[in-house]
């Protein structure tokens, strides 16, 4: 048999593929936070918590309304988003003129609350969510089964990733984006909505979060705290990629998925820290991150 | 830029350190009864015990008569957030400022390790519930120590016997990387290969992990054909259904080393039917303990879990023996715990051994099928009852420097 560095090809190949799918949740989170650090240089600790919502969404609109997999890929974005709005308008706009700091003590604080009123009303152990009929069932690819679900993930989270950097990238809505984020009052000047904008963007970002909710759902448990741990590392990522990078977001998360899918097999206990790992490194000789400008 | 992005890591880690909350605690005079509970309130173990616990406590003091020795009992409960310097400055902060005179310890081997030890300082009695580590009654044991509900020697006793002689003979486990998963994976070790089965390999997953399907390969990989869960709560729950949808259930058999009924509910029949598992009460067992069950559901919404039932068990048990010492002098009721026969809704003639082990009757399970269950919260068929001593293993294997040997 085929060996990579003494662990046979095979066992090597499942790994990377499933680092593929964590790599695809880390962009798409990633990127939202990007996104939102970018134009309103608020650290969004809040990001977990509408991760969480947006699976709590989905469980609810099926419950509730009846109303399956694919039409809570849509609602529930837009009601998380909605949300985010909400959130941007009655308290995260005060804080604009002062240091950072007070939008991460206060989405740090939004998150917990909103954690822990979930928790109050569902409990700890998570709901199930059922993984939709059209997707059931697995590939077999020779070296190891993929779920179909799981490959319906990476196929949605790329495209998303790349709808949005087109967007940011290449279009005129973007640009002007681009130049609020380097000059707010110049863009202003040019008779630009500026504030319109900010909220909007932080609505969207707080969307990808929830649409990334809804693509876990069927994987994890739907659990008020299956954003808190994922969270932490996303952070990191975004930190690696570079602080406000699009671009650099995107490429860290997944490449940190295949980072940690490898770890998974060369010394498992450090799945979890081998990311925080690199982070240090990465901060120590980059400390814009790896695509970051100063 | 850069000073920017080292400011938010560091003030972030700040925020994390200080997000510590207690809840209060009441003064009380020293002659009276007042009990503890301190549990996992709001993370991954808070539907094992939790709110449902403070619940069959206080369930436990009503039935009682909500007063001992003549004076109104007294209970306080608090959360450790899984972090054993909170439950045991608790647990001291209590014993010397409140007249705490009993302790629940709730889920969270680490956090009852700590509490142990200031149980022995402080000679408070400390029923450790909801943690599964023997070590709390072997090298860790201490005069004031009760370990109730279950062990992860009973565990390992019920599941991985059980399992053996079914015909898994080869064993791959997946354990959490922690003292609990250790000791656990160890237990459990020891049956399997007593019974006659190998182990062909391990893997130590960290507390906290999302997504297990990579460890899940491996064991795929390993040639075996069983999967030992010596996880719990998220952990275990997340791995199961990872099994699932890998088609690893079709290969291997997964086997919980432990699970309780609220993971089974949150998982759902389709997802875990057939799957063995040991536990040391079910609401369905026989009539006291369906009264029981009922009484609870009625009060919460859910079936307890037995940890939830050895609260209730533990308070009564507890106050009884306070009863027939005329005292909370930890010494005499202690020596009444020790002297005790106990049996209620959770054991038929438990009792409390040198070490701290309360030995009862142990119940193998297997999971129903959805079309098996016939009502709500209808999830097991019991396989096999372990009397106490097989499932608790002789007092002399025990290495607790209590037991006169």
């Amino acid at each position: 048999m085929t060996t990579i560095f003494g662990y046979p090809l095979p066992v090597v190949l499942g790994q990377l593929v499933l680092g593929f799918v964590n790599g695809s949740f880390y962009a798409l989170l990633s990127l939202g936070l990007a996104v939102i650090f970018g134009l309103l240089r608020v650290v969004n600790f809040a990001h977990g918590a509408f991760y969480m919502l947006g699976g709590f969404a989905a469980h609810l609109l099926l419950i509730w309304f009846g109303i399956n997999y694919w039409g809570a890929l849509i609602l529930s974005p837009l009601i998380v988003g909605a949300l985010g709005v909400v959130v941007e308008r009655a308290l995260l706009r005060h804080l604009y003129k002062l240091d950072p700091l007070y939008g991460l003590l206060l989405t740090f604080g939004l998150a917990m609350m909103i954690e822990g009123f979930m928790q109050q009303q569902f409990g700890s152990s998570g709901i199930t969510y059922p993984v939709p009929a059209a997707l059931t069932g697995f590939y077999k690819l020779g070296f190891m089964v993929l779920p179909i679900y799981r490959a319906w993930v990476i196929l949605a989270s790329l495209t998303v990733c790349f709808l949005a950097w087109v967007l940011i990238e290449k279009t005129k809505l973007g640009a002007t984006l681009r130049a609020a984020t380097e000059n707010a009052s110049l863009t202003q000047a040019f008779g630009i909505n500026v504030p319109v904008m900010v909220t909007l963007t932080y609505g969207a970002g707080v969307a990808l979060a929830a649409l990334a909710g809804v693509l876990a759902a069927p994987i994890t448990q739907v659990s008020p705290h299956m954003g808190t741990s994922l969270v932490v590392v996303v952070f990191a990522v975004v930190v690696i990629g570079g602080m406000g990078s699009i671009f650099g977001s995107i490429i860290s998360g997944l490449m940190l998925g295949f980072v940690e899918g490898l770890t998974k097999v060369v010394y498992p206990e450090a799945s979890t820290t081998v990311i925080f790992v690199i982070m240090a490194i990465v901060l120590l000789i980059r400390p814009t991150g790896l695509f970051g400008r100063d | 830029m850069k000073k920017l992005t080292l400011e938010m890591m560091l003030s972030a880690a700040v925020v994390a350190l200080g997000a510590l909350a207690f809840n209060g605690g009441a003064q009380a005079a020293s002659d009276q009864v007042v009990i503890g509970d301190i549990d996992d309130m709001s993370a991954v173990y808070a539907d094992v015990i939790g709110q449902g616990g403070v619940e069959a406590v206080k369930m436990a003091i009503e039935d009682f008569g909500g007063s001992a020795l003549g004076k109104p009992i007294t209970f306080l409960s608090a959360d450790h957030q899984n972090k054993p310097d909170i439950g045991a400055s608790k647990y001291r902060e209590w014993a010397d400022q409140s007249g705490l005179t009993m302790l629940l310890g709730g889920s969270n081997t680490g956090v009852s390790l700590a509490m142990a030890k200031v149980a022995a300082e402080k000679k408070v009695p400390f029923f450790a519930v909801g943690a599964a580590g023997s070590s709390l009654t072997n090298k860790d044991c201490t005069a004031y120590t009760v370990h109730y509900s279950y062990d992860t020697t009973s565990l390992a006793n019920g599941t991985a016997s059980a399992m053996v002689q079914n015909g898994g003979k080869k064993w791959f486990f997946l354990t959490a990387d922690y003292a609990f998963g250790t000791q656990l994976q160890e237990a459990a070790t020891k049956v399997v290969e007593k019974s006659g089965g190998t182990v062909v390999g391990s893997v130590r997953v960290p507390l906290g992990t999302t997504d297990f399907s990579s460890f899940l390969l491996q064991a795929q990989g390993s040639g075996g054909d069983v999967v030992g869960l010596a996880n719990a709560g998220a952990d275990f729950v997340n791995s199961l259904k990872s099994a699932n949808e890998f088609g690893i259930s079709a290969t291997m058999k997964p086997a919980a080393l432990l699970a309780f009924i609220s993971d089974i509910h949150a998982l759902g029949l389709n997802t875990a039917k057939g799957l063995y598992l040991t536990t040391g009460w079910y609401w369905d067992l026989n009539d006291t303990t369906r009264a029981f069950g009922k009484r609870y559901f009625a009060n919460t919404g859910k079936m307890p879990t037995m940890n939830q039932a050895g609260y209730y068990s533990a308070t009564l048990t507890y106050l009884n023996a306070v009863k027939a010492a005329g005292t909370t002098d930890s010494d005499k009721v202690m020596a009444e715990l020790h002297k005790a026969k106990i049996n209620d809704m959770f054991a038929k003639d438990g009792y409390i051994r040198e070490d701290g082990v309360m030995v009862h009757e142990m119940y193998v399970m297997q999971v129903k099928s959805p079309e098996e269950s016939k009502a709500p919260w209808d999830y097991y068929k019991l396989v096999k009852t372990l009397p106490g001593e097989e499932a608790f293993g002789p007092l002399s294997d025990s290495t607790c420097p209590l037991v006169k040997k």
